[in-house]
């Protein structure tokens, strides 16, 4: 009973702590809102017309939103990753980088969650694909493994970060014994809700830029980049702005690290492209789609290049010790690789496995203004999510925010 | 566009009083699910009885929709029949009149447009390669010189990627070799559109629009019953035709007699006199799908 009270107050506390804050935070939240408040007129609309209001078609029949889940369940899967680094190195503050990891994986899961629910044309028989209550066509459908191996990593990361948030609130100290099989575990949960959702694609015979073995292993490398990409960034702010420290090194190493990923990412994007235009079969319409143009439809070009450039580039300043070690380059560099694997694992790879469909119509698909206002929305409600978690767990790892019975009795060392 | 404005939704909402409808308005918007269609279950987990409920509802709706009697058969597999389907490409000459007919049987949208048979315009110098093709060739008398035309449906296959991937089991094999879908099923993730290597596929990006006096009500519960908006649907072989004897509407239509239909398992029946006797090939053939649909030159 004592342990449900407190968890209860936990709660209430940190609802507490959510709602209030300084005017900054209240104009951020409320930016945040405004957006969502775009995103869901921009739904409704979908909601009453149907998906014909987005650019998709039956020869583009995957666009904006599955591309963004796809980018999204790779940040999902690249912020546990943080984790390994943190214990090999032996960084100080492992404690806060883990669960910072674990709630941007947290909130890119949501975000995951709200892709694939605007992306369906019957949202009212979401019920159907839920394990147990539906007809779960598992083991064959990848989506299904999808739908298991995303909802338990979703399951681990909350039980772990609100079981660790919990115990510092309450001036415990969290049982080892408990959370590190659950942090280990995450590690290669995190691997294979990226490999699932790349095998998603990679199993479709029917569409051959998808259907190379290469596919999971790139997810893998690009995912790799961009997790870290955000939690640097991340970690700079929250240094400067709380009491929360993070050694510089801690952070070159990742920088170093996400240079090597990076590099791998690129030796892949270069094998791809070698196989495509030497063996020049006309399985190679896809790659040249999305580079070159194909028959005069150019919509891809401008970004498959800037995507392209952009990975180049933060490599180079992640691979120098001295424009790693610079915070202008440096984050220059994470700003780089985000929008490089944010264009290569969104659109880059949806629309030239879809371009020319599999009877060779090429049909030029552009995100509508609906798809743009959903996906804003939910980008908005991701953020939102993040930052309520953010601001209680923030405080909570700094000892600022407590509370429990005996708070002083047993307590617990800032990290 | 389609036009919700031709869906009256208070003439439903009634039914909406209950929870689950509640939860399907809110969900669905203009077009309310009634709190039976909201919580019908997977069409294998319905005993006869149960099955003839839904059909009776579903009979009902489309009557309040379209003003007319529609009937909604459930005739099962014939017993010892496979079907499939040949398509002599040295005859067809791509007036598209299969095209069509296709779409007056089988309840298509008429706007946006569904069309669940694209006859392709090859060049004979290429030979069949889809990047060559042109879906959208436009003459004004067919064949035009140096061409031949390759008409590309549902090819029934027997071991079909699209049933394989999807995740609710909305969409199956039935025992004569025919892919349905449940209507009433699918979530709409249009999965097995990507995973068809055929194009066979299409999804209804808009509400349906059909006008009652082109219905043709007498339907089939896996076939050409109206559908409604986000859900996939696909060629059938004419399902509601053939379990009754009836060739489908693409065969009877064909001016040249390039389609012939019949049971597989029947050596006597013409599309196995044609797999003994003609050149036939298997459109990607490479991916291994088996189709239960084969194309044949038979000059």
């Amino acid at each position: 009973m004592e342990r449900i009270r407190n968890f209860i107050r936990f709660i209430v506390d940190s609802a507490k702590h959510v709602a209030s804050g300084n005017r900054y935070y209240y104009a951020w939240v409320g930016f945040l809102l405004a957006i969502m408040a775009g995103g869901a007129v921009a739904y409704a609309s979908q909601i009453n017309h149907g998906l014909i209001v987005t650019s998709m078609r039956d020869q583009v029949s995957w666009g904006f939103y599955i591309g963004n889940f796809t980018f999204l369940v790779g940040v999902a899967a690249a912020a546990i990753m943080l984790v390994i680094p943190a214990y090999v190195y032996e960084w100080e503050p492992i404690k806060e980088v883990t669960i910072l990891g674990e709630i941007l994986a947290i909130a890119a899961l949501l975000m995951c969650f709200g892709f694939v629910t605007v992306d369906i044309g019957r949202p009212d028989r979401v019920w159907h694909i839920t394990p147990l209550v539906g007809t779960f066509n598992f083991p064959s459908s990848l989506l299904a493994w999808d739908v298991v191996a995303l909802n338990g990593y979703l399951l681990l990361n909350w039980i772990v970060v609100t079981y660790m948030l919990y115990c510092a609130y309450t001036g415990r100290h969290y049982r080892k014994g408990i959370v590190y099989p659950l942090v280990l575990l995450s590690i290669p949960m995190a691997v294979s809700i990226h490999t699932v959702t790349a095998y998603l694609f990679n199993g479709l015979a029917a569409r051959p830029f998808w259907n190379v073995s290469i596919l999971a292993p790139k997810f893998l490398a690009s995912a790799f980049c961009s997790g870290p990409a955000i939690l640097l960034v991340l970690l700079q702010i929250l240094r400067k702005t709380t009491r929360l420290q993070v050694k510089d090194e801690a952070i070159f190493k990742v920088a170093e690290l996400m240079a090597y990923t990076m590099g791998f990412n690129l030796f892949l994007t270069a094998a791809e492209a070698f196989k495509e235009f030497y063996s020049n079969t006309n399985e190679k319409v896809f790659t040249e789609y999305l580079y070159f143009g194909y028959q005069g439809h150019q919509t891809l070009v401008p970004f498959a290049w800037a995507s392209l450039l952009c990975g180049v580039a933060a490599f180079i300043l992640f691979v120098i010790p001295r424009t790693r070690k610079n915070w202008v380059t440096l984050n220059l560099g994470c700003l780089l690789i985000y929008s490089s694997v944010y264009i290569e694992k969104g659109m880059g790879l949806i629309i030239p496995g879809l371009t020319p469909d599999t009877l060779g119509d090429i049909y030029e698909y552009r995100p509508s203004l609906t798809e743009v206002g959903v996906a804003a929305g939910i980008f908005a409600a991701g953020f939102l999510a993040f930052t309520f978690m953010l601001k209680v767990a923030v405080p909570i790892m700094l000892g600022e925010f407590r509370g429990g019975r005996n708070p002083a009795r047993e307590p617990t060392s800032p990290r | 566009m389609s036009g919700p404005e031709k869906h009256d939704p208070s003439r439903r909402a009634f039914l909406g009083a209950a929870a689950g409808a509640a939860v399907g308005v809110a969900l669905t918007g203009c077009t309310p699910v009634s709190r039976e269609e909201f919580f019908q279950r997977h069409l294998h987990e319905l005993t006869d009885a149960e099955r003839d409920v839904m059909v009776k509802r579903l009979e009902k709706q489309y009557e309040e929709k379209f003003g007319k009697k529609v009937t909604v058969a459930t005739d099962p597999p014939l017993e010892g029949v496979t079907f499939a389907y040949a398509l002599d490409l040295s005859r067809c000459i791509g007036c598209r009149k299969c095209v069509y007919a296709c779409v007056e049987e089988n309840n298509q949208s008429r706007d946006p447009q569904i069309h669940w048979i694209r006859v392709l315009q090859m060049d004979k110098e290429k030979g069949v390669d889809v990047l060559k093709a042109d879906p959208y060739y436009d003459s004004e008398e067919v064949p035009t010189p140096g061409h031949f035309y390759m008409p590309v449906q549902c090819q029934q296959c027997a071991d079909p990627p699209c049933v394989k991937v999807c995740p609710v089991k909305a969409t199956w094999k039935e025992k004569d070799g025919i892919v349905v879908v449940d209507y009433n099923w699918c979530i709409g993730c249009r999965y097995c559109m990507a995973a068809c290597p055929y194009g066979a596929r299409h999804f209804n990006w808009g509400e349906p629009n059909l006008p009652a006096d082109e219905l043709n009500p007498v339907t089939h519960l896996l076939g050409n019953r109206p559908r409604p908006k986000g859900v996939v649907e696909k060629c059938t072989f004419c399902i509601q035709r053939t379990r009754k004897g009836l060739y489908p509407a693409c065969v009877e239509i064909c001016p040249t007699g390039s389609r012939k239909f019949g049971n597989l398992l029947d050596p006597s029946s013409e599309v196995r006199q044609i797999l003994e006797n003609k050149r036939v090939f298997i459109f990607k053939e490479d991916l291994n799908t088996q189709p239960r649909f084969f194309y044949f030159y038979g000059v």
